[in-house]
């Protein structure tokens, strides 16, 4: 506070309040761990073709599930497609839905959130809308949704987001529930400030830090939900190389080729688990709230 | 009391409702004639109009609706379009694996993950918290279907100790039953473990900063009473929360550790249903298992006066 009153005569930069956050996020051990793993990851995606891969689709009946780690570096699968190759571009699409859904349900979330948290008409039917998502099992759902409307990268991302709206709903309401009644937001009010800027100048910037955690923990297990879906074989198209659709078709042969599921797994794992330690991270210094209580 | 009890009855009906409308819309709203998917490719004009007759498509969506609900609550969940045996048929021979499974891990993961999260949070910021905490965040991140293929692969292919996959029914014999329940009840109670310690971590650590627990040490009651007597009964209501919820993740990962194992219950029906594109199936089974949900989580919220008599309705 007092930073404020001599700013003007001292040349001292006043940081904008929240930005010291944000400075803490980045030292926080976790934060640079799972940030690191993340950026690993797109670095990969984008540069696979660069990574001493062959065409992950080309199918080589001579080199049939071959094991790893002779002239083929992580082995084979049964149509001798090179399993390095399909993993390094699996990469791809496990980040853009990880990415995808995370970005879309919090999107949709924040703005039906907003609406419900401030008019008390909306609110009753639409929490009732979301209770009733919930109760339905998300994996369930989106395995439904994608055999009704075909299988698609975007229905598969559709299909992970809607199980994961009403969480965000319900965070984005409880924000606005409480910040509604502050003091600035009656200033605001008083002054005659049209709601939708109420709304979005007031209200919204409270929900970005929460929001921003969330949407870590979305990624994470929409990358896992997609795996589930392809693995399950109701996800993205087979002849798309994904994790899960790699995993898929090492079932049968898992008995006797167990690295077709191995090297995918721990890609997978590694990844979802780096988001996870960055989400732990986010949490603990931007949203101390929900850090103390879970 | 009463009067809370049926609130909080009356209060799932709006959410079975939105459950039912969201299932009926599913296959409504998606595009193409209903139809005609069922019918399949080949089907001809005369085929597709039986069909929209005998599932009452060509009635106006309201009564679609409404005579769809009325066959539910008379337990009516359709006939499969591919085995034409009723829903409510497939559903109950399916019934006993998953229960076996769902039971199981249950149990296993709360005897497993309550003294995990008591220990770590007694031994708050030391190693033992650590380690709990890296398992937490590893059992959140492992897919359900790599965990179960490294137990196949480690202990049924490499050791040869239990059987790789499949399902004896409980009639066949205990023993031959519970074997081949093992590996897949490890697999599927790793992250629920994961989510219940955290949430006993995390709020038995809050009680042990009250008042009433240094009271407790003062007056020299042993280390094991107060944490087991004064401090986990006073956590008791969101772990017991943490629970609940936890049956939708249950309910996910049993249709994954289903397909791995080879185990012929509910999830291995949706799964095939969803291949075959058998819809009232998959309307049936989601529907049960959101029902399953809500009547568990409605069961928990009857359960808090139990667990904490400070809690009046």
């Amino acid at each position: 506070m007092a930073a404020n009153t001599q700013s003007a005569a001292v040349p001292v930069t006043v940081s904008k309040p929240g930005r010291a956050i944000w400075v803490q996020a980045s030292r926080n051990p976790g934060v640079l761990i799972g940030g690191f793993v993340l950026t690993l990851m797109a670095l990969i995606a984008i540069f696979a073709p660069l990574l001493g891969t062959v065409d992950p689709v080309n199918l080589d009946p001579v080199a049939r599930l071959k094991k790893p780690f002779t002239e083929w570096f992580l082995g084979t699968d049964a149509f001798g497609r090179d399993i390095y190759s399909r993993v390094i571009y699996g990469a791809r699409i496990s980040l853009i839905v990880g990415a995808g859904a995370a970005i879309l349900s919090i999107v949709i979330g924040l703005f039906v959130g907003l609406i419900s948290g401030y008019f008390r008409m909306v609110d009753a039917i639409v929490m009732r809308i979301m209770d009733g998502l919930m109760a339905i099992p998300g994996i369930l759902l989106a395995i439904a949704l994608v055999s009704l409307s075909g299988a698609s990268l975007v229905t598969v991302m559709v299909a992970i987001t809607i199980p994961e709206i009403p969480r965000v709903v319900r965070l984005v309401r409880s924000v606005v529930l409480s910040i509604r009644e502050e003091p600035y937001v009656e200033a605001a009010i008083s002054i005659g400030t049209p709601l939708p800027l109420i709304l979005i100048r007031h209200v919204m910037p409270n929900t970005f830090a929460p929001l921003i955690v969330q949407g870590t923990y979305i990624c994470a297990s929409a990358m896992l939900t997609e795996a589930i879906l392809s693995f399950l074989g109701a996800g993205i198209p087979p002849e798309i190389p994904t994790w899960g659709n790699i995993m898929a078709e090492g079932r049968v042969y898992f008995q006797i080729a167990p690295w077709i599921i191995l090297f995918p797994g721990i890609f997978l794992s590694l990844t979802v688990l780096g988001v996870n330690i960055l989400g732990d991270g986010l949490r603990d210094t931007l949203d101390p709230r929900l850090a103390k209580r879970v | 009391m009463f009067a809370f009890i049926s609130r909080r009855i009356l209060a799932t009906i709006p959410v079975m409702g939105v459950v039912a409308i969201v299932i009926f819309l599913l296959l409504r709203l998606t595009p193409g004639d209903p139809a005609a998917i069922i019918a399949g490719d080949s089907a001809t004009e005369a085929q597709l109009m039986e069909i929209r007759a005998r599932l009452g498509l060509d009635q106006p969506i309201y009564i679609q609706f409404f005579s769809w609900i009325w066959r539910l609550l008379q337990g009516d969940l359709g006939i499969s379009i591919i085995s034409n045996i009723p829903v409510s048929t497939m559903i109950a021979q399916r019934l006993e694996p998953t229960l076996a499974l769902a039971v199981t891990t249950i149990i296993f993961a709360v005897l497993v993950a309550v003294p995990l999260g008591v220990i770590a949070a007694w031994r708050h910021g030391t190693l033992i918290d650590r380690a709990v905490m890296i398992f937490c965040v590893m059992g959140f991140s492992v897919p359900v279907f790599v965990l179960g293929y490294l137990w196949i692969y480690g202990i049924s292919i490499n050791l040869r100790w239990l059987p790789v996959q499949g399902y004896k029914a409980i009639g066949d014999g205990f023993w031959p039953f519970f074997q081949r329940l093992i590996l897949p009840t490890l697999t599927l109670s790793v992250i629920y473990i994961a989510l219940i310690a955290r949430i006993t971590r995390a709020s038995v650590l809050e009680i042990l900063d009250e008042d009433y627990i240094r009271t407790a040490r003062a007056k020299g009651l042993t280390e094991g009473r107060v944490l087991l007597v004064h401090a986990l009964r006073n956590a008791a209501v969101p772990i017991i929360t943490i629970v609940g919820i936890g049956i939708a993740l249950l309910i996910s990962g049993v249709v994954v550790t289903e397909s791995v194992f080879n185990l012929p219950g509910l999830g291995r029906l949706t799964v095939d249903a969803v291949l075959a594109r058998d819809y009232p199936v998959i309307q049936g089974v989601i529907l049960v298992f959101a029902f399953v949900y809500v009547i568990v989580n409605l069961l928990i919220d009857l359960s808090y006066t139990f667990f904490d008599p400070r809690i009046r309705y």
